[in-house]
């Protein structure tokens, strides 16, 4: 299985790296900082004794002008193409979000209008190739109108809403749409905020994906107890909704 | 402004010091000392390092060696920081990040036909951890210290600010000052060594019952000349002709016909489900505990291939053990009795222990070999006693009765452990100390690291 992955030097993304390349699959890595992109493909090559090569390109999710560069090394370095992962993302809290609006405006256009965007070149060039994989991070956030993550939660409905529709309508094609909807997981994205029980590590959560990855299921919550706790959440009257503070 | 990026985001410019929300929590150490502090985590270690008092990493010091000193100091958990930056398979040279564990080094490389040529008694711990303990293991006899004698070079952040490549050559005094010099004179963020090769992942290992305290240090000796890695287990419970009867431990890695290429299964864990009551360790249970762990090796001698994880790390078979001490938690007392004090230096810090009724279930003896040559490492040339107290109003009585026979015996007590030692007693066992202050003030003028025990120690 040969990978182009959006976001694989820190948090679930780093996981997801490493459980791919220790299946003994290839990883082509595209992110925005060179230094820390040569970082983790070093961190790569020496996890498997068959991958002495992990390559990288410059692809920044503020920046759509990157998205078709970046397929285009990924592909010519990996050959074959059959999966493109997206665990990039930008988060913050509501209520910085409610005080800076550039920095909501910035989160929305990143998460929704630009993801989909690169989502939609690598929908075209895995199409291309007779089809594959798109495995896109979105969240649990996006489930349901909640008070603390009205403007991040928004971005990734938005978000959940677009992969479930690509795979209705592409996986005759050959095209397998992955919607992976994380609860609270400890990455350095939610280091400073109280984890909640049912908190996931990163590494647990890399095994879950890729092994719905590797079946093809449409969505995924994991750690598998938000599956849950979102269906209850998902359920309740907005009378109820409007006095949680969850 | 609290922007937490993943990882493409936006803030490139910004201080990333700033970004981080400043919550005050509760740090406990491996024993359940707790102190207040706030905490940062991240995967980006060179960026959070800026103004963290001290580092820390999988929190398995037993003492307030990785707690801070104040509520308002600033500590960095490296654990995030885990990549492996360059291995060369050809020499086994890696650098790995501070936060990397040796649990997945060993995960990684024990199939690949590498270990690392010193580890202590839990895989949970981190490489700069290891570093600033400069950990010793059960191979100490043979291979030193993991800080003193293996590690090549390390990247550092220090006090002004600084990013400094350190080694031998290259700024000596800060690097041999850091080797056990517990995170005190700067922050450790790679740390580059060399992995030894093994014959096979398997270990050939041979255990027996020893009678007495006396037979033990004879044995100890006899069969550290012969195997690469030993210690012992001593039941510090029973008095007479039976005091320090126990079960020495040997091995050496098997070689390829022994472990006919079995492949080693991953294994798998336990984890202790509470904090047991205060009454639950009472010398009773510890006595029958001891003595059944004693009859439990049934024949003399037992020899044979076991799991490295058996042998190296038998307490990682129940995470959160320590959960076994209640939650006013334990300290471990950890000496070393200098070869000069005599053979029966051993058994005279035994009988004063079994006076002081200091009952454990755990202690825990080895041939401690060469000095570590950093300027605050623990080994020296003698023998290494280690055991548990769990905390009660006695424990620093007896820490401090313990602590004048290991000055009279002119013996020292390991930091990474500590919790009660006081400051002038430290002073007492350690002549070098006034040199590593010298080097700490040199590249730490203002006094900007610190942790709860450096405080104790050393005032700040």
């Amino acid at each position: 299985m040969n990978t182009i992955l959006l976001g694989g030097t820190k948090g679930i993304g780093r996981a997801l790296a490493r459980e791919i390349i220790e299946a003994g699959n290839q990883v082509f890595l595209i992110g925005r900082d060179p230094d820390e992109l040569e970082r983790s493909a070093a961190d790569l090559r020496a996890r498997h004794p068959q991958n002495t090569e992990t390559g990288w390109a410059l692809c920044d999710l503020e920046d759509p002008s990157s998205f078709e560069k970046a397929l285009t090394l990924g592909t010519a370095y990996l050959g074959r193409l059959h999966t493109v992962v997206v665990t990039a993302g930008l988060f913050a809290l509501q209520e910085d979000l409610e005080e800076d609006t550039e920095l909501a405006r910035r989160l929305l256009t990143v998460n929704f209008a630009n993801t989909v965007t690169f989502c939609e070149y690598a929908r075209k060039r895995l199409l291309a190739q007779g089809g594959g994989t798109l495995c896109v991070l979105s969240s649990v956030a996006g489930d349901r109108g909640r008070k603390p993550v009205a403007l991040y939660g928004a971005s990734k409905a938005g978000l959940s809403h677009y992969l479930e529709s690509l795979d209705h309508k592409y996986r005759d094609q050959g095209l397998i749409t992955i919607c992976v909807k994380p609860g609270f997981v400890r990455t350095g994205m939610t280091a400073g905020l109280k984890a909640p029980p049912f908190a996931g590590n990163p590494e647990d959560v890399a095994k879950t994906i890729y092994r719905a990855i590797e079946k093809g299921s449409p969505l995924v919550y994991t750690p598998a107890m938000w599956g849950v706790v979102m269906a209850v959440i998902r359920r309740l009257p907005r009378g109820v909704m409007r006095r949680i503070n969850f | 402004m609290s922007l937490v990026s993943l990882n493409s985001s936006v803030e490139k410019n910004t201080d990333s010091g700033k970004q981080t929300r400043q919550v005050r929590e509760l740090v406990a150490s491996w024993g359940n000392q707790t102190r207040k502090g706030i905490v940062l985590r991240g995967e980006r270690l060179k960026e959070l390092s800026r103004e963290a008092v001290l580092a820390r990493g999988l929190g398995r010091s037993y003492g307030d060696s990785a707690l801070p000193a104040d509520e308002s100091d600033i500590l960095v958990e490296t654990m995030m920081a885990d990549r492996i930056l360059a291995f060369d398979p050809e020499s086994g040279h890696i650098r790995v990040e501070a936060g990397m564990s040796l649990f997945e080094l060993n995960r990684l490389f024990l199939r690949r036909g590498f270990f690392c040529p010193v580890s202590p008694g839990t895989q949970f711990v981190t490489f700069g951890g290891m570093v600033a303990s400069d950990v010793h293991g059960k191979m100490s006899h043979a291979s030193g210290c993991f800080g003193s004698h293996h590690v090549n070079s390390m990247l550092m952040r220090v006090a002004d600010g600084r990013l400094i490549e350190c080694n031998a050559d290259c700024e000596p005094d800060l690097f041999w000052a850091t080797i056990g010099g517990m995170g005190l004179t700067g922050h450790i963020l790679e740390v580059e060594f060399t992995l030894e090769r093994i014959t096979s992942p398997w270990i050939y290992s041979q255990s027996r019952r020893i009678a007495n305290i006396d037979s033990f240090m004879d044995h100890l000796l006899d069969d550290g000349a012969q195997w690469p890695h030993g210690v012992g287990w001593i039941d510090c419970v029973s008095q007479g002709r039976n005091m320090g009867r126990g079960l020495l431990d040997v091995g050496r890695w098997a070689s390829e016909d022994e472990a006919q290429g079995r492949s080693l299964p991953t294994k798998r864990r336990a984890s202790f489900p509470m904090y047991l009551p205060e009454w639950a360790l009472n010398r009773f249970t510890v006595k029958s505990f001891n003595t059944l762990y004693y009859w439990k090796h049934l024949q003399k001698k037992r020899e044979g291939i076991r799991h490295p994880d058996d042998f190296f790390y038998p307490l990682d078979a129940i995470l959160n053990w320590n959960k076994v001490y209640g939650r006013r938690g334990f300290t471990q007392y950890q000496c070393v009795l200098p070869s000069s004090a005599g053979r029966g230096a051993a058994r005279h810090f035994l009988s004063v222990l079994t006076a002081l009724g200091g009952a454990s279930p755990l202690c825990v003896i080895k041939d401690c070999g060469e000095e570590g040559k950093g300027m605050l490492s623990f080994p020296m040339k003698g023998i290494s006693i280690a055991l548990d107290l769990a905390i009660r109003d006695n424990t620093q009585q007896i820490v401090d009765r313990l602590n004048q026979v290991v000055i009279e015996l002119g013996g020292r007590i390991y930091l990474t452990k500590d919790t009660f030692t006081r400051a002038e007693d430290f002073r007492r066992m350690e002549p070098r100390l006034d040199a590593f202050l010298a080097v700490r003030e040199k590249w730490d003028p203002k006094g900007k690291f610190s942790s709860a025990q450096s405080k104790r120690l050393f005032g700040r």
